[in-house]
């Protein structure tokens, strides 16, 4: 037990591991902490901000904190539920997201937290942002109406794939997914098999000639919430 | 080989083709070509091993830098409260009558871009303007048309320079037209100090016992947060790793600041003391000033002090003559960016990346730039820092208040008689210092910028120290006659233009707060409002990533909390069912024209 670092996750006590983060030891315990950005195979980034937990009652990112010993930390409070809400709200407004007809639709991991987090429609003024379209590439289209900046696939074409297709281009709200070219992402190195292609969390890199292949009601999250199979740990130990 | 590749080359050679100079190289492509191009981002990738994005990732992060040709000479208009005051709207509209064009276009000549840029910090002396890398203060629509016409005539800034500033603004390497305006001297920042007085006596001590010095001083990191500048010190050192690095935080960008601006023009030898005297502490070889890009003006004259520093021995190899101790310092221009002036974001500007903060933790004492524990610091504290080793530690916490040590330097500007930079011990009444600068009547005073607190006469009596008015320096006034609620639209319009966008509550949240702001200035607001702003506003101060949106929404907060009355005196309550926001006359124009008619139900 002593390369264990005990804590607490809204009072329930976690072992975390040397070198995990709050959300890597919230997860192998079965507690779910929203998230956009973060994902298993890449390094943390921390720019949704929808993990932002309080450790000993200072605001920190769950994904890119070091759990340590006997700190305490809070989750699903309703303060911290309002902040997300808001800040899924805030991603939404950004955007131009077309749920109804967007091909990631069930499967979206944006889609999914908005319903989880109980959202029927956000309080913030839609921006309806003129962003562009690339659907140059024979395999892969990118719709950047849809994109949340979250950096999977910046992270995942450097990290996971070797390459560099990907990278932000503007600062503020003018700030863009960008790629390594003059214009195209047909001039690009891109593989329709790339990780960085199907990472992406919702409608903004897409493989043509795929959509809606599976049924409504056969979706990832047609049955159940986003984070569901992290709780399902918790209740199975529960059980056992 | 085309002149362009040839000269990218060089230029990259010049920086051993490291792409952690990116910054360097991207800015001597521009001051060479006019802009970095579509060409010119791949040559540099090729030249440095970096992928082309990468380059254009950088260059399109900073305000300075642009991938499209401009003007040969780029007029940056002030786009700082402060210089709308005293008459910038007027004044930029003679630009642009003068020159043909409005702001953000560029003649068709190709020979004058006319922009808007944020607080160059030269608000004791606004409206100004940076034309290149030349200041222009005091400005008039006289003066504007005269600028004009000197620039065509001429086609040389330098030229504009008539009756040049007090003290160095005057050196042949300076040759400025901006004033010092130091108002109140004190016994730290502003006072004498022969070279290598401090260093020597630093260097008779080992580090830790200098460490301990600047622990008992209790001095506190001058940039506005307060953090103990002796522990900062000791992390630093303690951490693991031979190469370690001291950095000078000179990005000061906090609209309304503008006293690192008098210490770097006048006592730049006392900060490069106090830097020397870090890198002794900390076990540093490398320190790097981080120079703001609106500083650039500055620069020839730094470069300078640094060589004759050099010469004299105060910087280089065996410092003083002191066995095993080397340090050097290089200077990194920033090219137009607040959020550098974010430790962190500053370390990622000078590793030659877009300006993004960083993941804490590793605090930057742990893994700093390039990897290597660093300790970044600002202006004024290397000065304090040299004044201590000189004058005892004792005797600087003797002066200020308990928890707030030495003196503190504030620029002070707006609705006053005496705008500047004023030395005083820490723990000074603001009311004392309204008094001093004339300005009793101040209806409402911005202490620390609009990243700190707007308040009201009821706080006048409240002490300009770390536990009461924290400030990093900034202290705008604002008289009877300003619109409080215009003041906020304005730092919001700043925060918005400066987010790096990295997170999603500063990027979306300051967009949102601004559009509400502006909503209720336009008489569309509702009660409603207030409690949607509260929310909003507490949203993005708690989830954002960075000092720069978990204080960007102070100024709605102090709004709501010191200036309440003035927005519930603007906000209606709803005469109708519709929202105030939703005209519904304009939302039916274009059915009503296509079907001929007017609505029956709608027309009053």
């Amino acid at each position: 037990m002593s390369d264990t670092i005990p804590f607490t996750i809204d009072g329930v006590a976690v072992e975390g591991r040397p070198g995990q983060t709050i959300l890597q030891a919230a997860d192998d315990a079965g507690i779910y902490i929203p998230r956009l950005c973060a994902h298993k195979e890449l390094h943390p980034f921390g720019s949704c901000r929808v993990c932002t937990v309080k450790v000993n009652g200072r605001p920190q990112s769950a994904c890119t904190m070091p759990c340590a010993k006997g700190m305490v930390v809070e989750n699903n409070t309703p303060e911290l539920l309002e902040h997300r809400r808001g800040l899924v709200e805030m991603l939404f407004v950004e955007g131009n997201h077309y749920c109804m007809f967007c091909e990631k639709s069930g499967n979206c991991e944006l889609q999914a937290l908005a319903y989880r987090l109980g959202i029927m429609a956000p309080r913030y003024p839609f921006q309806f942002p003129d962003r562009n379209v690339d659907a140059s590439h024979p395999d892969v289209l990118i719709d950047r109406n849809r994109c949340i900046l979250c950096a999977r696939c910046v992270r995942a074409s450097h990290d996971l794939d070797g390459k560099n297709v990907f990278q932000f281009v503007g600062r503020g709200s003018k700030k863009r997914i960008w790629i390594n070219a003059e214009a195209k992402l047909k001039d690009t190195n891109l593989d329709v098999t790339d990780k960085a292609v199907e990472i992406c969390p919702v409608g903004a890199i897409l493989k043509k000639r795929q959509g809606y292949a599976v049924p409504v009601g056969q979706r990832l999250y047609d049955h159940q919430p986003i984070g569901s199979d992290i709780e399902a740990k918790r209740a199975a130990a529960a059980q056992a | 080989m085309s002149e362009l590749e040839q000269g990218i080359r060089q230029i990259c050679a010049t920086f051993h083709n490291d792409k952690s100079r990116m910054m360097d190289i991207v800015q001597a492509v521009q001051a060479r070509f006019g802009c970095v191009s579509s060409v010119a981002l791949d040559l540099i990738a090729k030249a440095v091993g970096t992928a082309r994005v990468e380059v254009e990732s950088t260059v399109s992060f900073y305000t300075f830098l642009t991938d499209q040709p401009k003007g040969k000479i780029v007029i940056r208009l002030c786009s700082d409260v402060i210089d709308e005051m005293f008459g910038m709207g007027p004044v930029a509209r003679a630009f642009e009558d003068a020159l043909g064009i409005k702001v953000g276009q560029t003649t068709p000549d190709g020979a004058i871009t006319l922009e808007w840029t944020a607080c160059i910090g030269m608000c004791d002396q606004a409206p100004a303007a940076i034309i290149n890398d030349t200041v222009v203060t005091y400005l008039s629509t006289d003066k504007a048309r005269e600028i004009v016409a000197e620039l065509r005539k001429s086609g040389d800034p330098r030229k504009l320079v008539h009756r040049l500033g007090d003290g160095h603004n005057a050196h042949p390497l300076v040759r400025s037209m901006v004033h010092n305006s130091i108002r109140r001297k004190g016994p730290v920042v502003f006072a004498d100090l022969p070279p290598g007085s401090a260093l020597r006596k630093a260097l008779a001590m080992s580090p830790v016992e200098v460490i301990r010095d600047v622990k008992t001083s209790r001095l506190r990191g001058r940039g506005g947060a307060g953090f103990p500048a002796g522990m900062k010190w000791e992390f630093t050192r303690q951490s693991e790793g031979e190469r370690k690095i001291v950095i000078c935080n000179a990005d000061e960008g906090e609209p309304g600041t503008f006293k690192d601006r008098v210490i770097l023009t006048e006592y730049a030898d006392l900060l490069f003391e106090g830097m020397a005297i870090a890198g002794y502490a900390i076990g540093a070889k490398e320190g790097i000033l981080y120079l703001r890009g609106e500083y650039a003006y500055m620069r020839p004259l730094l470069d300078h002090i640094l060589q004759v520093r050099r010469d004299a021995g105060l910087l280089g190899r065996e410092v003083c003559g002191k066995r095993g101790f080397d340090f050097d310092i290089r200077i990194q221009l920033g090219a137009g960016a607040y959020v550098c002036g974010e430790e962190t974001s500053l370390i990622s500007s000078c590793e030659g990346l877009r300006g993004d903060p960083k993941n804490r933790p590793p605090f930057p004492a742990q893994k700093g730039y390039l990897g290597c524990p660093t300790s970044v610091n600002n202006v004024e504290t290397y000065c304090c820092v040299a004044r201590i080793l000189d004058r005892g530690p004792g005797w600087f916490a003797e002066i200020g208040s308990k928890g707030s040590p030495g003196t503190k330097l504030f620029s002070v500007s707006g609705d006053c008689a005496s705008p500047g930079v004023y030395e005083y011990p820490f723990g000074v009444k603001l009311i004392e210092l309204l008094r001093d600068v004339g300005a009793e009547d101040a209806a409402a005073v911005q202490v620390g910028g609009p990243s700190g607190h707007l308040v009201g006469p009821a706080d006048y009596n409240r002490s300009l120290e770390y536990d009461d008015l924290a400030t990093g320096g900034s202290i705008v006034i604002f008289n009877k006659d300003r619109n409080v609620v215009h003041v906020v639209r304005k730092y919001l319009e700043f925060f918005v233009e400066e987010s790096c966008g990295y997170c999603t509550p500063c990027r979306v949240g300051n967009v949102l707060l601004l559009q509400k702001i502006e909503d209720i200035l336009h008489g569309r607001g509702t009660p409603a409002d207030l409690a949607y702003l509260e929310q909003l506003a507490k949203t993005v101060k708690v989830t954002s990533r960075c000092g720069l949106g978990q204080t960007s929404p102070n100024p709605v907060l102090s709004l709501l909390k010191s200036f309440r009355p003035v927005l519930e005196a603007l906000v209606k309550p709803q005469a109708d069912e519709f929202l105030p926001t939703f005209d519904i006359r304009a939302a039916l124009g274009s059915t009503e024209d296509l079907i001929g008619r007017k609505s029956v139900v709608f027309t009053p």
